[in-house]
Formats: C-alpha cells, structure tokens, sequence
C-alpha cells in the first residue's frame, strides 16, 4: 500500500499527491518504525524519483520528479528521527507543542520577553542549583580565574541531564507502544474513542515538552563549558 | 546513446578543465597546445581581443592591468566581500559600485569606453574556451555542460556559475559539488561501500565533505568549509613577505607595481610548488628597473609560515564530522583533492584529523573533473559504468528568513539532503495590501545581518482583501542544483503571485540574455577571423618556402610545365589570400601543396646527400630539416 508516486508498469514520475509524510512512504501513521526498511524505501524511491535519473524525461514529468524528490526528501529526514517522527504526528493530530508554537514566538519576539517554558516539577531543585553554578562560571571566566572542580561538578551534572533525557526517549517508546496498538485497532475496524487519541497525545506531549526542556539546558551547558 | 555531448568542466580558481565519459572511464579533454589544464587566466591583448590561459599568462606580468585571475574570488560577491582580495589584485574595480550590486571589472585603458566585465562574463570566456577544446576534439557542436561547484558555495554563487555558463553558450544541466564529483570519480574506481571523507583545498577555497557510499549511492552526509581559504592565501602571505623584504633591504615600495607584484607573485608560485618535493629553494626575481631580490626559503621556515592558513581547515573538518555524528575512526578513506593537497604539511595535518593516511591514487588537479564528467553521462541516460550510480548531495546552509525583530527563522537546515522544500504562510497587515516582501537569507546564525542575503522577493498581485484575510502559500524549494526556487499562491482566490527577484551580487535575466548575445556576435566573428588569420599565416608559410625552393638546384630539375603549374597556382594563392574566404584560402594552399609535391622530393635528395657530404641541414636551407615530412608542410605552431 503506497502513493503512487511512479507507475509501476512503464516507471514514469507522476504528478506528486498532496500526502502526509507517512502515506508518501505507504506506511500507517505508527510510531515504531523499521529503521532498515525505511532506509531501503528511500533509496529505491530515489532512484526512481530523483531529477538527475529522470533528465531525459519530458519537462512536465522532470518538474514532477523535482517535486516529488523533494516531499521524498523531507518525508525521509522527518521520520528516521524518533522525535521529529513523534512531533510531526502530533501535528497532523492537531497538537502543538508550546515550544514549535509560532505565535508564543511571535508573541516573545516583539514583546522582548523570553518565552515562557514550564520546568518539569522534578527538575526544580537541581535546574535552580545548576543556575547558580552557571553564573558562578561566569563571573569566574570573566576575572579569568579557573576553578577546575567546579567545571567537574558541572560537567557531571550535564552527564546526568544527558542520562534523564535519554530516559525520557524511552518513556516515549512506551507511549508510541500504546499508540500503535490504538492504530492496530482502527485499521482492523474496531471503534478507538476521541479521549483514548487525546489521551495518549497528551502523554506524548508532556514527555516531548520536558525532553525537550532538558535538551535545551543540555546545550546551554555545553557552550558555557566550551566559551 | 545521446545524440548530444554532455561534458564535464571543473571551473577552478587557478586551472580549468573539461573532461568526458570515454567509454568506461572519464577523460580529461585538452586544449590545443596539449595541456590538460587551461590556467583561469583572461586578459586583453594589443587588438583588445580577449586571451584565455596559457597564453594570456604572459599578459599577467607585461600588462598586469590588463588581465584577471582566479576570478573564482569574486562570483557572487560584492564590493565589500572582496576587500582582502583586492590587495594584490593588479585590475581595476569600476568606480560606480554600489552595495549588493554585481562587481564590474574594468581592463585596459579608457578607449574601450565604458567596457566593464562582470565575474560571470569573465569566468564565461573561460568556459567558452573549455567549449571550443570539446568542439575541436569531437569534431562537432557541444551545448550542455555539468560544472563543478565548492560545495560551501552560496546561492549567490552557484546562480553566478550557472549564468556564466549561459552566457558561454551552454545548457548548465546540473551544478555538481567539487568533493561529491571527486568522490564518484573515486567510487567507479574503487566500487567500494563505506564512508569517505573528501579534503579538497584548491586555489581559492576548501571544502570538506562525508559521504556515504554504497550500492552506486552517493550520499552526502555533511558537508563544511570555507569559500575564502586556498593556495592564493599562501601565495598572498608569501607576497607579502617579499614586499615587506625589498621595502626593508632595497628601500623599494614595489607594492604600486603590478609588473613587480606579479613578477614577485609568479616567483613565490614556483617556490611553493618546488618545497613540497625540496627542503630548500631560493626565490629569484627580476624586479622592475634591474634590481635583484634573493632570498632563501626552507621548507622548515615555509611551513611555520603556512601553519595558520592551514589549521583554519580544522574547525569545518570538526564541524562536519560532528554534524555527522561520526568519529575520525568511523571514516574507511580520506580522498585528497586540489593542487594545495600536495604540500606535505597539509597531509601531515589530514593524517593527524582523520587519524589515517590519506588516499593520493587520484590525480588532485583532474579528478573533480573527471567526477563532472562521470555526473554528465549519468544525466544523458547513463551508460554500463555508471548504470547503477546516483548522487543525493545536501544544502552546505541552512536557508532563513527575516523575520521581526532583525532575527533569522531557518526553515531548511543545512546539510539537509536536496531536492528539499519548506512552505510558509503569509498574509497582509494593511487592507488591499498587494505586494508582501520577503528577505531570505542564508547561513548558522540567528540575527539576519550576521546571515548572508541571498534575495529580496517582492510577492506581487495579491488579490485586494481585508487586513489579514489573505492566506499566501509560499514555496521554497532547493533544487538539484542547490539554488532556491520560490512560488507562492493565494489560497483564497487560488492566484499565482508574481514574484520579482532582487538577486543580491547578481545579475538579473534580462542582463544575462543581453550578455549572451554580444557573446555569441562576437565569438561567431572571432573564430570566423582566426580561421582567416591562420589561414593566411599558412599560405605565406608555403609561398616562402616555394621561394627558397626556386633558389635551389632541385628547381631546375623540374618540366616547364611543372613550373607553369606551379606558378599558376602560386599566383591563385596570392590572389585569394588577400580576400576573407579561409576554406578558399585552404583550397589554394591544398593545390600547390599537390603542385610542388615532387619539387619537395628532389629538394628532400639534396638535402639527404648534402648532409652526408657534412653539411647541417640550416646550411643546405632545409628549414625544419628532415624531421618535416614535407618541405612545404603546415608549419607547426606552438
């Protein structure tokens, strides 16, 4: 079952379809997905799409084929990477995480605030420490004075963040586990209820929003270390 | 089989090439005087007529004003990009330049009115030369070319290339990145899966790219780099040494001298290129007005000298790796491209990032080449080599645009793989707003005057609606090539906007279709009078040689009617010489070629015993002496 993207008897490009990423790829909107077969899909599909194997084609079909390669291009880059695959879903589901959210950006941008991220509850304590050892970097750097247990300190604790985001992809796992099994359910005809859906994106939200949290602070960690 | 050509040109900084799928493998075409390697050098000679490569290096150093080289430096470029460059650049900038304008390079003297040249049309004469070696060496019309790229190129760039090529006179069917042409020529030799790592540092720029080989897959993995670092930059310092030097111990101030610049340039070439195989080497040059400067460089001093340069190809080979999310040790090879590779402290510095000795089977100089050429027979359908091979390269920048705020919203990441798009939605402030501008930039960084301005486009036509209402769609789309292709839509009314470009350092369509003709009228005119010119060089060659032949004993050997048919013929020559028709030129000079093939004969005799009696064949008035097949022979033109 896949968009037919090019025609299986004369292997001609066809105008490209207005399809989600996953139908491109003929695949179920599940989150666990074959890494290998995926990989093998894009490469055949690229032989048979991309622009510089079709340059003896017709100028309809090598505009097609630029179209097409490009909607295989980004559909591949999207769903090889497990958060970027869940992201999207949730998008064509109909939910936005408060950070990709444009108008928050928008908003924050012309009023000159930060935009307002909610600290995971757990991480408090230690997000509020981690600040305080961060300035105290700083204001260390600037004098030009080195205090080689604190960056010890602080690198350990950037190890442990790396650790609780990992984490955090595992829990998701568990999520896109249920969320499969709902798509399982739909596609053999068994009726799946709107708050069973709401619920699991729900789930899926707030796992992405304090993984993405710990990411950043992760990156914010690391260029102070580095500077 | 395509019924048309399609070549491969590698436009280098320093040398250009063309080269084609011969069969199994690609070949590298050659010019006319047997060199593979066409110098990117163009300069205007006494006639105002343009010289292009070996012979326009002459011109560098006796009318420094009057040429161009590694003109690479300034394709879409501005005013200010170029500022380091300029230092020893021996031509002239127009005067008139402003900022975000395409440069404009004034050579010769003001009779030429006001005949500026643009990078595109400079590096265009370059190509039409690759063109003509194509043409003269298949023996027909060549119209679709693949021209190689630095990957790190912009989109200002790669669109000034692909006009350059335009206006040369061929179909530009793909640009191809210097490092992924180098890694197919690689590929079909070895057809070997794994990851390679490209190093290419040219003349002007370096890039450095991971790819993922496997199965005839090319893929693009990263890619890193520098368009303003290269084997110029060691050239430049090592000047600038020289300068400093004859300033301190001549008292001389040679920097105002192009003729000097260029001398001492040339000399610092010829040294660089002698320490990669010597440890010692001593740099002599005539200046201007009989000084001397001497001086000895080892190769001790010459490295410590380049280290800088050199280590600046660190930080894009760390970032490329990293953006990959591969260690040294996950790379099988490391393929070394482009002249600057042969210093033996830029291997030592390659082993040293990629813990490993790096791949030199390949030719540095020919091999992106040879990949170009690989890429061209791919687009014409392919043939037993390279049946199974395709090429998916990445955007080198990531593609924003301006938002509120003076701030960059990325919405393609660099080293995303292309074809790749993006869609936005617009819409307008102010009721019957018709027009929406748009600022796309690229490059990493957040705020848009940090980001390099690839365009301003002006959204035209949209339908009168109320504040807001309006819902446009637009369409960004890299292409194969890596340039931005942009569309938008209303939604609401479902009307196609117009979109009006501003390129930024570039030149607009209707500049590059004017351009293309004056190109065309001109090389028509220019082949058509070198034919003439050859022909009549020839003529005069054979009517010489026919006079020496009637001063000599074997004249008198011959018939009265030979000599009657001789000077008839010779009196024909004459006559059509003096006209404009070279095939009729020819025609003549064939017939008394045949007329005077036994007088040729008995003059090859006397010379043969003349020799054995101890003569040397100048004394016996031979000209070329025994070696010519024929006394009255094409003479041969270096």
């Amino acid at each position: 079952m896949r968009a037919v993207n090019f025609c299986e008897a004369c292997g001609k490009v066809q105008p490209p379809a207005p399809v989600d990423y996953f139908a491109f790829f003929g695949l179920p909107r599940k989150l666990n997905l074959d890494d290998a077969a995926l990989e093998k899909d894009f490469y055949q599909l690229s032989r048979k799409l991309h622009p510089d194997l079709n340059s003896q084609a017709g100028t309809q079909e090598q505009e097609w084929s630029l179209q097409q390669s490009s909607l295989l291009n980004d559909a591949h880059r999207i769903l090889k990477d497990p958060i970027k695959r869940t992201e999207y879903l949730l998008k064509l589901e109909g939910v936005e995480l408060e950070e990709q959210s444009k108008t928050a950006t928008e908003q924050a941008r012309s009023s000159g605030e930060a935009k307002k991220q909610i600290v995971p509850p757990d991480l408090l304590e230690e997000v509020f420490e981690l600040n305080v050892q961060l300035e105290e970097l700083r204001m260390q750097k600037k004098i030009g004075e080195d205090d080689p247990a604190l960056i010890e300190e602080i690198g350990r604790q950037k190890l442990e963040l790396e650790g609780k985001r990992d984490a955090l992809l595992h829990e998701l796992q568990g999520h896109w586990k249920m969320w499969d099994g709902m798509i399982q359910r739909e596609q053999n005809g068994q009726p799946v209820s709107e708050e069973e859906r709401k619920y699991l994106c729900d789930k899926m939200v707030d796992v992405l929003n304090r993984r993405n949290y710990i990411r950043n602070l992760v990156r914010d960690v690391s260029e102070a270390l580095e500077n | 089989m395509a019924t048309d050509r399609i070549v491969g040109i590698d436009l280098g900084t320093t040398n250009s090439l063309v080269a084609f799928m011969q069969g199994e493998s690609p070949v590298v075409i050659p010019g006319d005087d047997g060199s593979n390697l066409v110098p990117s050098v163009v300069a205007l000679d006494e006639n105002d007529q343009p010289v292009i490569g070996n012979a326009a290096r002459k011109y560098l150093t006796e009318t420094p004003e009057r040429a161009v080289y590694s003109i690479k430096r300034l394709m879409g470029r501005g005013v200010d990009d170029i500022q380091d460059e300029l230092k020893f650049f021996p031509f002239h900038l127009a005067e008139d330049l402003q900022p975000g304008e395409v440069i404009r390079i004034r050579l010769g003297e003001e009779k030429l009115g006001d005949k500026t040249f643009t990078p595109p049309e400079i590096s265009a004469l370059i190509l039409r030369q690759l063109k003509r070696n194509a043409e003269r060496f298949f023996g027909a019309q060549v119209t679709k070319a693949v021209i190689t790229v630095p990957a790190y190129f912009n989109d200002a760039q790669r669109q000034a290339t692909k006009d350059a090529g335009r206006i040369a006179g061929l179909e530009v069917l793909r640009l191809v990145n210097e490092p992924t042409a180098a890694s197919l020529a690689y590929g079909l030799d070895k057809k070997q899966n794994g990851i390679v790592a490209v190093y290419d540092l040219g003349g002007g720029t370096f890039d450095i790219s991971i790819l993922k080989l496997h199965d005839g897959i090319f893929e693009v993995i990263s890619t890193n780099g520098d368009t303003h670092l290269g084997g110029d930059d060691i050239d430049n310092l090592l000047i600038t040494i020289a300068l400093d030097d004859t300033l301190g111990d001549l008292g001389v101030d040679l920097r105002r001298s192009g003729e000097a610049v260029q001398a001492i340039r040339n000399a610092v070439i010829e040294a660089k290129i002698a320490l990669s195989s010597q440890t010692l080497v001593k740099l002599d040059v005539v200046l201007p007005g009989g000084k001397r400067y001497l001086r000895e460089v080892t190769r001790e001093q010459f490295e410590k000298l380049i280290q800088p340069i050199i280590d600046r190809t660190i930080g894009p080979c760390k970032q490329a790796l990293k953006d990959a999310g591969l260690k040294p040790e996950q790379i099988d090879e490391v393929v070394l491209v482009g002249g600057s590779t042969r210093i033996p402290k830029v291997r030592a510095l390659v082993k040293e990032l990629f813990h490993r000795e790096p791949h030199t089977d390949l030719n540095p100089d020919e091999v992106v080449a040879l990949g170009a050429a690989v890429q061209a027979n791919i687009l014409g359908g392919g043939s037993e080599a390279t049946e199974n091979m395709l090429l998916l390269d990445v955007t080198p920048l990531s593609l924003g645009i301006e938002v509120a705020g003076g701030v960059t919203d990325k919405i393609i990441l660099r080293n995303s793989t292309i074809p790749a798009s993006a869609t936005q939605f617009y819409t307008t402030q102010v009721d019957g707003q018709a027009n929406v501008a748009i600022h796309v930039l690229q490059g990493e960084r957040e705020l848009a005057k940090d980001c390099r301005s690839l365009a301003r486009f002006d959204l035209k036509g949209i339908p009168p609606m109320a504040a807001g209402m309006a819902r446009i769609e637009v369409k960004f789309l890299i292409d194969a090539n890596g340039i931005l292709n942009v569309s938008a839509r209303e939604q609401r009314s479902g009307k196609e906007a117009e979109i009006q470009v501003q390129p930024s350092y570039g030149l607009t369509d209707e500049q590059v279709e004017s351009m293309i003709l004056d190109s065309f009228d001109s090389a028509e005119e220019d082949f058509r009078q070198r034919q003439v010119i050859e022909a009549r060089n020839e003529a005069d060659t054979i009517l010489a040689a026919l006079d020496k032949g009637k001063k000599s004993p074997a004249w008198g050997h011959l018939t009265t009617d030979e000599k009657k048919k001789i000077a008839k013929m010779e009196k024909a020559l004459i006559a059509v010489k003096a006209e404009d028709d070279y095939q009729a030129i020819r025609k003549a000079i064939d017939a008394l070629n045949q007329g005077t093939t036994r007088l040729a004969e008995l003059m090859m005799d006397s010379a043969v015993s003349t020799a054995l009696k101890g003569k040397t064949m100048d004394e016996a008035d031979m000209g070329e002496g025994p070696t010519a097949p024929h006394p009255m022979a094409k003479a041969e033109f270096e």
